[in-house]
């Protein structure tokens, strides 16, 4: 069962990805990153963090992805992107050759770290398969007790709550800043310029459509 | 008595006292204030020399502990390596103080009358009393480093003295000239001064002296400092420069180029003897035969000098030289009882022709002297003593000391070929005596070649005109330095009078710095009485001859001088021309070669370093050209990087 | 076939690759950034992995903290990139290049 679900949603993940690099159109681009991020949500499932797998939509699909899909039609960027063309001379050939370095070097790693290697991998099998059948039992309220993370059988989001205020609740308290700073961060750059902007720099030899004065009337997002 | 030896501190303090005192008020004391007063410095510092002798006398000289070493302060500090302040009074550096400190009094009364009206009057005595405070810091350091200090100090005092005149070129050159001819010495010093410290580990003498280094070592330290000793004593080939250096006043020839700069070398080499015990011995043999040659050298070219101060300074020359052979062949105290007695005679001679020079206005060629005799009758009674001292006639000092030189010579069997530098020497005697003669015979003797000043009249038959001049005595401070000198060059033999052993006080005194166990070459076996008066008749022989020679070749009433010597040995055998030709040609044009490579070669390299940078740093700025996505490229190269490194290395 | 973490692992290695290439390949800013946020979540999958396989709960801390950051970077950079991007539509990222030596 495990497997096929992990299957699907592995599928699922591939495709959006790809078409997140592939398509021309940016808002096409925003709506496979949904695609892909809803499949990572299924496979959070699949590994028995339920909390994770609920922020992940809610955050990540639900707010991020909402976020890139307001400035894309905020600035009104959704025109195609040519793909034909790459300025930069052998960009093309350097990145294919990157992306299937850091493939093979993170398989490589994962085929020595995890079979090779310090930690068992077996016995999973059972707890996922006996995690599946009593989530799906209870969905919603009663505290699921089955889990074999960890040495007793608390709940996902019990064991997560007891570790994040305990152990890490310094680290806790500063990602609350630092959201308050993005926050205000990002308040003080959407300000409107004032005075003049100065233009930016040509590259000598692109071709450029008629510059658009209308961005100026736009408010903040 | 050990707290009188200790007052030695006084010593060298008191010049350095009057040097900072002249050098800030000396202009305001003005003539003759300045003077006294550096006059006055260094009589307290003679004081202070006879005080210390005084205490060192009472001290108990049994086993060698004549020795006093005393500490000021720490100089240089630097891991192994350490130098301190420290002045080492014993036998021989008390002695070398005494004859100092009392030969420059006398100097400094006598330039108060000779510099008279000098506009820079109180500046002699500045420079005077500089010198003597680094002359004796040489002399007491206790350690190679100190002893180079007072090397590099009179060498800069001499330079400074020399061309005190330097508004005359030729004074400012003479004074270039021995600056540099000495520097090439004290390369020499220098590099003695490495080696030892790198052989002993240290360069103090107590410790270098009861240090165990290998023959080699001792040899190569040895040579290097008789390198240096050549620089500062002027042999050959490092003479060039005292015959030149007579262009300073009379006083500083006479101070530093007759008693004390020049004895420096054969004081250091009597220093470091227990290094020459241990050299090879054809070390001391080659020095030996270093010193003849130049003994002979000098010898032949200041019998055809006419400049009386140039007659004086290659005489100092080649009796430095005789000093050198008695070093080279073991004869330690017989060349230390030579350095005290020519002090003695040689300064009173320049202080005499200084007088004279002054009386003649300041002409200083003999070919227009004569019969002074009577018109400067001290400066001429007390020269005639340091002729006789000079020659080699006793009962005169000279004699002695000039004896006991050729008998250790004689008598020492371990010296290769001694006997011929036994007959070598006795030639170099011999011509010694008849240039003296010569001197002494076309100055005060014989018919005046000059027309007297008031009268006009002329005493003799001559095709060209005499100059006019109106010889006289000199004032009193200038008479008296040369009575009490005539007075030291006829007495001072009984120091060490060979007649018996208890009458050797040089010898007994000096005994604790030269006899060390297992490291001595020092020689001082003394045949017995009937060779020694053998030997003492054919010196005096010799010099007698020379002294008849020359009195029948000058002695002219009728105004003659003599025949004419042969033009080479006027010259210096053409040895400075052939310097000074190297020198200006091939020389100069190896030094800019020199220039050039350090230039091209070692600025390049440095230069090109930076180009070098400047070029890489052109090539590797195309790398940022502002696009966020070839950084990125960059970035992404790094991590595999990384992650290849972690999957090799295993981390 | 047992569905061992390396599955996982490898699944996670694709997506990662993929958004790297994204990067480096696309110009318009904003798919760029998602680019950025494909790999994060690749980052955030292995995370989960692992802390499955190790029983440890930091895996999934780790990965709630991913999350937050990744919020906050999404909204300065959003806010970076409206600001430059008003000044012309179709600017993309080859033209910001100001700084170049």
């Amino acid at each position: 069962m495990e497997l096929i679900v992990f299957l699907i949603a592995g599928a699922l993940a591939i495709i959006g990805a790809l078409g997140l690099i592939l398509a021309k159109n940016p808002v096409h681009s925003a709506l496979s990153l949904v695609m892909s991020l809803f499949a990572i949500a299924v496979l959070f499932l699949n590994q028995d963090a339920q909390f994770l797998a609920a922020v992940q939509v809610i955050v990540y699909a639900g707010a991020i992805v909402v976020l890139f899909l307001f400035v894309i039609m905020l600035l009104g960027v959704d025109q195609a992107e040519d793909l034909s063309i790459e300025p930069i001379a052998g960009q093309r050939p350097v990145a294919i050759a990157i992306g299937a370095a850091v493939l093979a070097l993170s398989v490589a790693f994962v085929w020595i770290s995890v079979d090779g290697g310090a930690t068992g991998t077996e016995s999973f099998i059972e707890a996922k398969s006996d995690s599946i059948t009593t989530t799906d039992q209870s969905a919603t309220a009663a505290l699921p007790d089955d889990q074999t993370t960890g040495t007793e059988s608390y709940p996902n989001v019990e064991q997560l709550g007891r570790s994040l205020f305990t152990d890490y609740v310094f680290a806790f308290e500063v990602t609350a800043l630092l959201l308050t700073i993005a926050v205000v961060g990002a308040v003080m750059l959407g300000r409107k310029p004032k005075g003049e902007l100065a233009p930016l720099p040509e590259i000598p030899g692109r071709r450029r459509p008629d510059d658009d004065p209308a961005s100026e009337e736009l408010e903040d997002a | 008595m050990q707290q009188l030896v200790e007052l030695v501190w006084l010593v060298p303090l008191l010049p350095l006292l009057g040097f900072f005192i002249l050098m800030f008020f000396g202009r305001r004391m003005g003539e003759p204030l300045a003077g006294w007063l550096a006059t006055a410095a260094m009589g307290a510092s003679f004081l202070a020399s006879v005080i210390v002798f005084v205490g060192m006398v009472g001290l108990d000289g049994e086993d060698g502990s004549r020795t006093v070493e005393f500490k000021l302060f720490d100089w240089v500090v630097a891991g192994d390596f350490s130098v301190d302040i420290g002045l080492l009074a014993d036998p021989l550096s008390v002695t070398m103080i005494l004859f100092i400190t009392g030969v420059a009094t006398l100097i400094h009364l006598y330039s108060i009358g000779y510099m008279h009206g000098d506009p820079n009057f109180s500046k002699f005595f500045v420079y005077l009393n500089l010198f003597a405070f680094s002359m004796l810091m040489l002399v007491l350091g206790d350690n190679l480093l100190l002893t180079f200090l007072g090397w590099e100090g009179v060498g800069a005092c001499s330079y400074f003295l020399i061309s005190f005149w330097f508004t005359e070129e030729a004074n400012a050159s003479a004074g270039k000239k021995a600056f540099v001819t000495n520097r090439v010495g004290d390369f020499g010093f220098m590099l003695a001064t490495f080696l030892a410290f790198f052989t002993y580990g240290s360069i103090e003498y107590g410790e270098m002296f009861t240090g165990e280094i290998s023959h080699s070592a001792a040899t190569a330290i040895a040579l290097l400092v008789f390198v240096g000793a050549a620089g500062k004593s002027a042999q050959f080939p490092l003479y060039l420069w005292l015959p030149d250096a007579m262009a300073g006043p009379t006083p500083v020839s006479a101070l530093i180029h007759a008693a004390t700069m020049v004895t420096s070398g054969v004081y250091l080499l009597a220093r470091i003897n227990p290094i020459l015990a241990e050299a090879h011995d054809w070390a001391p043999s080659l020095i030996a035969w270093v010193g003849l040659f130049t003994a002979l050298f000098a010898a032949s070219i200041a019998v055809a000098q006419d400049d009386i101060k140039k007659v004086l300074a290659y005489s100092t020359v080649s009796q430095l030289g005789f000093m050198v052979v008695a070093v080279g062949t073991g004869a330690y105290v017989a060349a230390l009882f030579h350095m005290i007695t020519h002090a003695f005679f040689k300064a009173l001679m320049f202080l005499g022709s200084g007088s004279v020079i002054h009386g003649m206005h300041d002409d200083q060629d003999m070919k227009r002297y004569g019969g002074l005799a009577k018109l400067m009758p001290i400066t001429a009674g007390t020269f005639i003593v340091g002729w006789l001292a000079i020659a080699g006639i006793p009962p005169f000092s000279g004699f002695w000391s000039k004896d006991e030189i050729l008998v250790s010579i004689y008598a020492n069997g371990d010296v290769f070929a001694n006997k011929v530098l036994f007959v070598l020497l006795l030639v170099a005697a011999l011509l010694t005596a008849f240039y003296m003669t010569r001197l002494v015979i076309l100055t005060f003797f014989g018919a005046p070649r000059w027309r007297d000043e008031v009268t006009g009249e002329a005493f003799v038959e001559s095709d060209e005109e005499l100059p006019l001049r109106h010889p006289h005595e000199s004032p009193w401070t200038m008479t008296l330095p040369l009575v009490v000198l005539a007075g030291a060059a006829a007495v001072a033999g009984v120091m060490n009078l060979p007649f018996a052993k208890s009458l050797h006080f040089l010898d007994h005194w000096l005994e604790p710095s030269f006899y060390f166990d297992g490291h001595s070459n020092v020689f001082h076996d003394l045949p017995s009485g009937g060779t020694k008066l053998i030997l003492a008749v054919i010196a005096t022989l010799c010099a007698v001859g020379g002294i008849v020679a020359a009195w029948k070749l000058y002695f002219d009433k009728r105004g003659g001088t003599g025949p004419e010597a042969p033009k080479f040995l006027a010259q210096g055998w053409g040895y400075d021309n052939a310097v000074s030709n190297f020198m200006g040609g091939p020389g100069e044009k190896g030094f800019d070669a020199l220039a050039d490579f350090d230039g091209k070669v070692v600025d390049g390299a440095v230069n090109s370093v930076g180009k070098l940078v400047a070029l890489d740093g052109r090539f590797l700025r195309r790398i940022q050209n502002g696009l966020v996505r070839s950084y990125a490229v960059l970035i992404a190269v790094g991590a595999i990087g990384l992650m290849i490194y972690f999957l090799v290395v295993g981390a | 076939m047992e569905l061992t973490s390396t599955w996982y692992l490898v699944l996670a290695a694709i997506l990662f690759a993929l958004g790297a290439t994204g990067l480096l390949v696309r110009r318009n800013p904003l798919i760029m950034f998602m680019c950025v946020e494909l790999m994060l979540n690749a980052v955030n999958l292995t995370f989960v992995t692992f802390g499955r396989e190790l029983n440890d709960i930091g895996g999934e801390i780790s990965v709630f903290f991913v999350l937050v950051v990744a919020a906050a970077e999404v909204v300065v950079g959003l806010a970076i990139i409206v600001a430059i991007m008003r000044r012309r539509q179709e600017a993309t990222a080859d033209d910001l290049s100001v700084l170049r030596g």
